[in-house]
């Protein structure tokens, strides 16, 4: 039983070559609006890293950027472990990523599993291939038994494991996330929660998770990056060193609430109030 | 060796919001909720046409002004041989001008979908056709195309197609943004993205737009029919409502009619029901509620 891996921060021991480079990205919109400004920032194999800010301090938008949907007006995001023609072709397909939005955003038509087969689909995977890999991925994230089920048959939360089983099915390197649970009551987000880091332990890919809660971003992560607005910016860069796995007795540790504490003193002084 | 598999809870809190299925007490094999949308146009229907036929009789209005139901209804039984061959020259047009209104149509929203500068080009005509009386111009079309059967068909597709070429540039144009997105980033290609999603969204507003075209084209083939006249060697339901109403036949008049609404309403049914069996497992417009 190697169970020692979980006691031990994973990514630490990877600081090597970043999996993502971002240096000194900025974008500005047709409209003038500045929404990142000068962001440097690498992004370790098998971390799990929080983007933290106020809504509109750019942090969707540096994580869309990451994923190559929209170029930075100036500035590099680079992928230094990938090869060159690889790089030559970013945000069209070349990416080893997998994206999940703050909707669960699965095609209405299609059945649970049709929509995970969607990735495997579009790469050309063989159907039987595909459909054993998404039946899988999808009782990975507990949705086993749902496989004809329409989207509109499901709860919010399931929706939103349909949306994390499709952004995995392919593997992925890096997981982005966008505000995923934004929109959930607090006991399914607890639980998502929860089962998100059982799959990253599991899985162990690079998981960036854009949100605005503190108490959520130091529950899951290893590293912070706190953000503000106007114009979107990088404020702090803050370690969390508790041990995994973090389970309910973490949430409700002495720790947990100073580690918050300290993250919510940061956010403050990043909006500046 | 390996760290055990994790086996995360497949029945949490949210695995119970499934919608529970209902039992409804069925009647004749229909649920019970049914009938009254059965049975209150039916009792109205017969309580107008009893209604009629008392007035025509009451007060001897002669049958070449206003006919009574019951000799309408005896007329049509009479008349079915001429009458049913007619119908069906008039449905053969109107499927036919449908079937190349959804082709033309769908083909020409896709094309406009993938390229701009042909949509800013070419619909602009497509409205001028739309907006065009089509009695208007068929005169000239029936001179143009200098065959009555064809020429029917031209007036009937131009009268049908536009709502279906409309309504499925809305629906390509109305997919999830973050879908969209989310093809771009597994690198789908343009045909991928066009056949698993832009097709696939189109769908609910495609059918709406079928559902006014099959009415649309019925019309479109009387009126040419009206329009092209006794002069042509067609035999449709309004040639024969013409050749009546010349000989003061006004029942078999009357008995046309009829053929000709019901004939819309059954296209109606139809692709209403296209429409529900394409979307009823997951459109919100299919979709029965409880409050």
């Amino acid at each position: 039983m190697d169970t020692a891996y979980l006691s031990t921060p994973p990514g630490k021991e990877s600081a090597g070559t970043p999996l993502v480079a971002v240096r000194h990205v900025s974008k500005r919109f047709a409209n003038g609006t500045l929404a990142v400004r000068d962001v440097d920032l690498e992004l370790g194999a098998g971390q799990f890293i929080s983007l933290l800010g106020p809504s509109g301090c750019g942090k969707s938008t540096l994580l869309r950027m990451i994923a190559g949907l929209g170029a930075p007006s100036s500035g590099t995001i680079t992928w230094p472990g990938e090869t060159g023609e690889a790089q030559g072709s970013a945000g069209h397909g070349a990416r080893d990523l997998g994206f999940v939005f703050q909707d669960p955003t699965l095609m209405p038509w299609a059945s649970a599993l049709a929509n995970v087969m969607l990735p495997l689909k579009l790469k050309g995977v063989a159907r039987a291939e595909a459909e054993a890999r998404a039946a899988e991925m999808l009782a990975l994230v507990g949705l086993k038994g749902f496989e004809t089920s329409y989207p509109r048959e499901l709860s919010g939360g399931m929706k939103m494991r349909v949306s994390i089983a499709r952004a995995l099915v392919m593997r992925p390197k890096i997981l982005l996330m966008d505000e995923p649970f934004a929109a959930l009551d607090e006991i399914t987000r607890h639980r998502l929660n929860d089962d998100l880091l059982a799959l990253w332990e599991r899985e162990r890919f690079t998981a960036v998770f854009v949100t605005h809660s503190v108490f959520e971003s130091v529950y899951l992560s290893q590293r912070i990056v706190v953000m503000a607005a106007r114009p979107g910016r990088v404020m702090a860069d803050l370690s969390v060193d508790a041990a995994y796995p973090r389970d309910e007795l973490f949430r409700t540790s002495g720790e947990y609430a100073r580690l918050c504490r300290v993250a919510s003193t940061k956010l403050k002084e990043a909006i500046g109030r | 060796m390996s760290a055990p598999v994790e086996t995360l809870r497949p029945d949490g809190t949210d695995a119970q919001a499934l919608p529970v299925a209902m039992a409804e007490a069925r009647i004749l094999g229909l649920p019970a909720s049914v009938w009254p949308r059965i049975l209150a146009p039916l009792v109205i229907g017969v309580v107008v046409l009893a209604l009629w036929e008392f007035a025509v009789r009451w007060n001897g209005i002669p049958s070449y002004v206003l006919p009574g139901p019951i000799l309408v209804g005896q007329t049509l039984v009479a008349d079915w041989g001429t009458l049913s061959g007619s119908l069906w020259v008039t449905l053969k047009i109107t499927f036919m001008a449908l079937a190349a209104a959804i082709v033309v149509g769908v083909t020409l929203a896709v094309l406009f979908s993938q390229s701009k500068w042909l949509e800013m080009a070419l619909l602009p005509y497509a409205v001028i056709l739309q907006v065009t009386p089509i009695v208007a111009i068929a005169p000239l079309i029936i001179i143009w195309a200098n065959d009555i059967d064809l020429s029917l068909l031209i007036c009937a597709w131009i009268v049908a197609f536009f709502p279906i070429l409309s309504n499925t540039i809305l629906g390509l144009n109305s997919a999830d943004h973050n879908l969209v997105n989310l093809f771009e980033l597994y690198g789908a290609s343009r045909w991928q993205t066009m056949r698993y999603l832009k097709l696939p969204a189109a769908l609910p507003y495609f059918l709406a737009g079928l559902k006014i075209s099959g009415g649309l084209a019925l019309i479109g083939a009387v009126v040419a029919e009206f329009v092209a006249g006794t002069g042509g060697s067609a035999s449709g339901l309004a040639y024969r409502i013409l050749e009546a109403g010349y000989q003061l036949k006004i029942p078999r008049v009357f008995a046309a009619l009829v053929m000709i609404s019901l004939s819309g309403i059954a296209i109606f049914l139809a692709t209403s029901l296209v429409s529900y069996l394409l979307l009823h497992r997951w459109h919100e417009s299919a979709i029965r509620r409880e409050n």
